[in-house]
């Protein structure tokens, strides 16, 4: 009688474990950008990447309503895919971009602008990648819809389609 | 007296390496192999050459040099990248069973062998 509940117990064990990690198995395991909890992003000033003066992203948005954060590199081939809506997002009027040059060499940004169009009312510099780890970002491209006040209103991870395009002017003309 | 100034020397120099190991190399180590690389699969913050990674670390080293703690560091990232930044996570409701199971298997364990001991 003792030795069957012995048997019982571990045959419940065994099924319990086996049920657990058999479930784990088909639980996604990486990292859900939308999941982080950052709602604000923090002041930070950064070198301009055409006249080297140091810029203040307080000062910038101050006065604006919103102002949209396009992280871009020129070697990133995302960056070159999603360029045509920044160049499309340009001639909305209340929409102020602004482009943070994440680790890239400064000639070949500059090159990249010369190339395909400036849409950007100025561009910072972030040789180190550390700005836009304090925003938040994980990689090239991000673009961040902020307001006055530095909050996040928006974010959009990885390449703008035409259907995070419409939702921006949509954002932008709320 | 040569050997003693060379041994002098020699001392100086070896002192100056460890010092400057210990300034703050050692404690950006410790922090970046508890930080997982989100753009990586199953890789620490210390271990990966991401992108991502190599500025993570220059950013601790940046905290580490205004006077930041471990703790605040930790704080930081998990308020930008949310819990899964980090590799030891926190007691809530959904990692209680992953903090307890350990710990009930071990009593049970424990419970089987003082049985059998007792029996014998």
């Amino acid at each position: 009688m003792k030795k069957n509940i012995y048997y019982f117990i571990l045959i419940l064990v065994t099924l319990i474990v086996f049920t657990l990690l058999y479930k784990a198995i088909f639980k996604s395991n990486s990292y859900i950008p939308s999941l982080a909890i950052n709602k604000k992003i923090n002041n930070f000033s950064a070198y301009s990447l055409f006249s080297n003066k140091e810029i203040n992203i307080e000062v910038l948005s101050k006065e604006k309503k919103i102002t949209i954060i396009n992280i871009w590199s020129s070697w990133c081939l995302p960056c070159r895919n999603e360029h045509k809506y920044l160049m499309k997002l340009k001639q909305h009027k209340n929409i102020y971009l602004i482009g943070l040059n994440y680790k890239d060499n400064p000639s070949k940004a500059r090159e990249f602008i010369d190339d395909f169009g400036n849409p950007f009312f100025e561009i910072l510099s972030d040789p180190k990648g550390i700005i836009a780890i304090d925003i938040g970002a994980y990689g090239v491209p991000e673009t961040y819809i902020i307001d006055n006040e530095l909050n996040i209103i928006k974010k959009f991870i990885g390449e703008l389609n035409s259907n995070d395009y419409d939702k921006i002017v949509d954002i932008a003309n709320r | 007296m040569k050997l003693i100034k060379l041994l002098i020397i020699f001392l100086i120099l070896i002192y100056q390496n460890i010092s400057y190991a210990n300034n703050n190399s050692l404690l950006i180590n410790k922090i970046t192999k508890n930080l997982r690389c989100l753009i990586c699969q199953g890789q620490s913050v210390y271990d990966s050459q991401s992108d991502f990674a190599n500025s993570v670390k220059i950013l601790v080293d940046k905290k580490i040099q205004e006077g930041n703690s471990e703790e605040e560091i930790y704080e930081y990232l998990i308020n930008k990248y949310g819990q899964w930044v980090v590799y030891d996570p926190e007691i809530n409701k959904k990692t209680l069973f992953l903090w307890l199971f350990p710990v009930i298997l071990f009593v049970f364990g424990g419970l089987l062998i003082m049985r059998k001991v007792f029996i014998k």
